[in-house]
């Protein structure tokens, strides 16, 4: 207190509660340690923010709507303003829905809100995800992060899931129906899942409240508990950075928490409610009282789930009814357990351990604080990508039919078409973006070793013609061979010197297969000998009278990795 | 085209270097580029412009917040869809505007007139520092040597016993009454019996044999649904759909003898995960769930023809009452809907 001297009256109350809280609490540790904390600019590191503010969005509007909301199964006629529907029996949940649509002002809007906050929220999830799998940013000390963000993006299906059933219409009820089909095809448990589920036979009254529970409580609960975690880890271990000049393993360059990421993260914050509130204003979403309250027997056509939901669906779909077999007298349909269950286990199953595969294939035990640019990691750029290839098959699956009636196609072809898709697209997709990412990575080379193109063409006395090349500046090349080039792992021979068999001989050469697979193929950055080398053959080539032929090879990406 | 497939690096491969000064093996980080002001820090008058594209931010923040009040106020919620909606479209918008100039205002704030200079901070490695782990590590061997644990075998067995049963006491109740009855076989039937009445969905109205016309399509319940205890659920198995064919274009039945002059009535839920299978094709004879696009020939015994779904949709054996109403002959024959472990037995 006596070390401050502020003149104005709010520095001073300022400095008084500061005071006050200090004593009771010792916090200027904390804010002595965080208010200056330095953190990194990039915008691909707002897509996290994102998803975190669209989660406040969610708790907001979702507060809202539990004041009015009724989460119960239990009949009643409705008798509300809605004229199409007056007279119709249905459960209090979509009564209550069809209240908060039409009676409760403002009610459409945090309905419409806090449904496209949860398409967002899951969009943001991916979205960050992909940026952190294509950087690297998962690498130690950041695995267990990883890891936390799986399970957060588990619980968004979760919580996605489960709010979407709550209205209680005809289109989330066939979405719940569709769950009881799947859990009913699990062995021997299947038909006790159901009812444990479903308190009884399905819709029976209890899934409402429960998901009601599931929904507000539970998963809520869990993330909110998960998204400390993870930013607590993002804290303790500083943010990671893009490579550049001046940033290094051992810094962090940027701006500090307060004032300038306190007004821009916060800022940022009111930025998402305030894109998702114009999308709730002016784009209709979930219009229940189309659909009407849930019934066992009608169904629309063109009926889809939210987006992350249609890999499942197109899983579902794709999938040939002949892989339904009966052991004895015992059914397993592996046509539902197989994209049930087996599709989704395989793509993201692999996603959720993937930094500890691929440290192992390193064998890397250091920490990594500047990302990777995504070329300067072949496999793991196209491995991402062809999961993503992947989803997105699935994803088209789960539209066949929309993409039938919108483009005239046969439904049938379309299916078949997909099918081979989702066996063939993904492979494609892994070899494609491996070439595109070495020869990126060979660009980069021939730039750094020849300069830019400049268009300028240059005549020589001896009649030669030869384009100018710019030199790059040290920032510009720095970029471009900072990063280590990660070569397959060696091991130590099968025998030592005296010819003793070595014990793990046999997991080595396992181990160092996959590193094989991972970084054999590569493309490494200029080293300072090969500029030295090619700063002295420009020297020369562009020398007078000189005849120059190499200088105009330049430029067709096959001169870097000879050089 | 080459690549560079060595496990030595490029250097391997390189024309031997001959030149005198000797060269570093990586590039030397050339740190950071010279933070040049924005026209802001050194213009008094851009300086200002900056301050009042804040401010004005803020005043549209402000005017998008009494707007929305305006509108909760002026704009009555309708009894129809375009008031609901026009609602709706001024009190986001206000909402919209009232969060936008807020967070825009902020942002612009922090990237024109905080500092925009970028700091250097240093990172430390995360492990704790070799003196810390090892009072760490002999704090821990202290306690376990405090609490006896490794003197006593069963003291182990006995937590790790009791923690591993406690559970049971909150998971049993919950278990016994969680499934309801836990009665699964009701799967396996549905309310048709012999002489129930197929009615109209959802009227209720029986149907007589001579109104279904050759082509048509009727979505059916079995008579007095509603008064059963459970209608929903009840419904959930029992829907039927019924079709009347040309007996010229019938190829095999499910059930010999299981129609009516060419009546058929199927299970309505699809054989794949339940949904129901509605959409009919009368020129081919197909029905299309919806959901995963199974297909199923109704001339050809409800049998698969594309999709995801194995099985043929059960027929309901159906007949007409003295009266010339449809009437089941029975339940169906086996299990409707989705698969399930012991369906078959």
């Amino acid at each position: 207190m006596s070390t401050t001297n502020p003149t104005a009256p709010t520095g001073k109350a300022a400095a008084a509660t500061a005071d006050w809280l200090d004593q009771r609490t010792g916090v200027g540790v904390a804010v002595k340690g965080l208010a200056r904390k330095l953190f990194p600019e990039h915008w691909s590191f707002m897509l996290g923010e994102i998803a975190l503010y669209s989660f406040i969005t969610l708790l907001i509007s979702g507060t809202f709507l539990t004041m009015f909301f009724v989460p119960s199964a239990d009949e009643v006629t409705y008798t509300g303003p809605w004229t199409a529907l007056q007279g119709t029996t249905m459960s209090a949940a979509f009564a209550s829905t069809l209240k908060l649509s039409f009676e409760v002002r403002g009610g459409l809007l945090m309905r419409q809100v806090h449904h496209w906050a949860a398409l967002i929220f899951l969009a943001a999830i991916v979205t960050h995800m992909m940026r952190v799998f294509f950087t690297g940013a998962f690498r130690k000390p950041r695995e267990i992060n990883w890891v936390i963000g799986f399970v957060l993006l588990t619980l968004g299906l979760a919580a996605g899931f489960s709010g979407y059933s709550l209205p209680d219409d005809v289109l989330s009820g066939n979405g719940l129906r569709i769950t009881d089909g799947l859990i009913r095809g699990i062995p021997i448990i299947g038909t006790y899942l159901s009812y444990f589920v479903f308190g009884g036979q399905f819709p029976g009254t209890a899934i409402i409240p429960r998901l009601f529970t599931v929904h507000v409580l539970l998963v809520p609960g869990l993330i909110l508990a998960l998204v400390g975690l993870h930013l607590a880890l993002v804290f303790l271990q500083k943010h990671t950075q893009f490579p550049g000049s001046g940033r290094t393993n051992g810094n962090v360059v940027g701006y500090p928490l307060f004032p300038v990421y306190t007004a821009k993260a916060g800022g940022f914050f009111f930025v998402v409610f305030g894109v998702i509130a114009l999308m709730a204003a002016t784009m209709q979403i979930n219009p229940v009282w189309n659909y009407g309250p849930y019934d066992p027997a009608p169904v629309s056509a063109g009926a889809q789930p939210d987006w992350y939901m249609l890999f499942l669906e197109g899983a579902l779909r794709l999938m040939p009814g002949q892989a339904e077999v009966v052991f004895g007298s015992y059914t397993v349909p592996f046509n539902v357990l197989i994209p049930g269950l087996v599709v989704p286990l395989l793509l993201l199953g692999p996603l959720a351990v993937y930094p500890f595969v691929e440290a192992y294939a390193t064998g890397d035990k250091r920490e990594h604080h500047l990302l990777d640019r995504p070329r300067n990691a072949p496999f793991r750029t196209a491995y991402g990508m062809s999961i993503l290839a992947e989803f997105f098959v699935l994803v088209l699956a789960g539209s066949n039919d929309l993409i039938a009636t919108h483009f005239h196609l046969s439904l049938n072809d379309i299916t078949w078409t997909l099918r081979f898709a989702f066996f063939i697209v993904p492979g494609i997709v892994f070899v494609l973006t491996r070439r595109v990412c070495l020869a990126l990575q060979r660009k980069d080379r021939e730039v750094v070793l020849h300069g830019h193109e400049s268009g300028r063409i240059v005549r020589f006395a001896s009649g030669e013609y030869v384009e100018v090349h710019t030199p790059l500046d040290e920032h510009e090349r720095w970029i471009r061979v900072q990063h280590e080039p990660v070569r397959p792992i060696r091991i130590a021979p099968a025998e030592d010197s005296r010819g003793v068999r070595r014990p793990h001989y046999r997991s080595d050469v396992r181990r160092q297969r996959l590193s094989r697979l991972f970084f054999e193929t590569r493309v490494e950055p200029v080293t300072p000998a090969e500029y030295a080398a090619a700063q002295e053959h420009r020297a020369i080539a562009t020398g007078p009278g000189d005849a120059g032929h190499e200088q105009i090879v330049a430029g067709t990406g096959d001169h870097a990795s000879r050089s | 085209m080459s690549q560079v497939d060595n496990h030595g690096g490029p250097a391997d491969n390189l024309p031997e270097l001959r030149t005198a000064p000797p060269v570093p093996e990586h590039f030397e980080n050339p740190g950071l580029p010279e933070h040049k002001p924005r026209l802001g820090d050194v213009d008094p008058r851009a300086d200002k412009r900056r301050e009042r594209i804040v401010l004005a931010l803020f005043a549209v923040s402000t005017l998008g917040t009494i707007g929305m009040l305006v509108a909760f106020f002026a704009l009555p919620t309708g009894r129809d869809v375009a008031t609901i909606h026009r609602s709706n479209l001024w009190l986001g918008l206000g909402l919209a505007a009232s969060l936008l100039g807020i967070g825009l205002a902020a942002i612009q704030w922090a990237k024109s007139i905080m500092s925009n200079e970028e700091r250097v901070e240093q990172r430390h490695p995360l492990q704790s520092a070799p003196q810390v782990r090892q009072a760490a590590v002999r704090n821990l061997a202290e306690g376990v040597k405090d609490s006896g644990i490794s003197r006593r075998g069963l003291l182990k067995t006995a937590v790790v016993g009791s923690l591993a049963l406690f559970p049971l006491t909150i998971a049993v109740p919950l278990i016994g009454d969680v499934g309801g009855s836990w009665d699964v076989s009701k799967f396996k039937h549905t309310m048709w019996r012999k002489g129930l009445r197929l009615t109209i969905d959802p009227s209720g109205r029986p149907i007589k044999a001579a109104d279904v016309t050759i082509g048509s399509v009727w979505h059916v319940i079995p008579d007095g649904i509603d008064k059963t205890p459970d209608p929903l659920e009840e419904k959930a198995k029992a829907i039927v759909l019924v079709v009347r064919l040309d007996p010229r274009d019938v190829k095999s039945e499910q059930i010999p003898g299981g129609s009516y002059q060419g009546i058929f009535a199927y299970s309505k839920i699809c054989t794949h995960v339940g949904c129901p299978v509605a959409l009919y094709e009368q020129q081919t004879h197909h029905l299309l769930c919806p959901c995963h696009q199974s297909t199923f020939d109704v001339a050809d015994g409800a049998r698969v023809i594309f999709g995801p779904a194995k099985r043929p949709l059960p027929q309901l054996p159906i007949t007409v009452d003295d009266q010339g109403y449809l009437v089941a002959k029975s339940d169906f024959t086996q299990p409707v809907g989705p698969s399930f472990w012991d369906r078959l037995r």
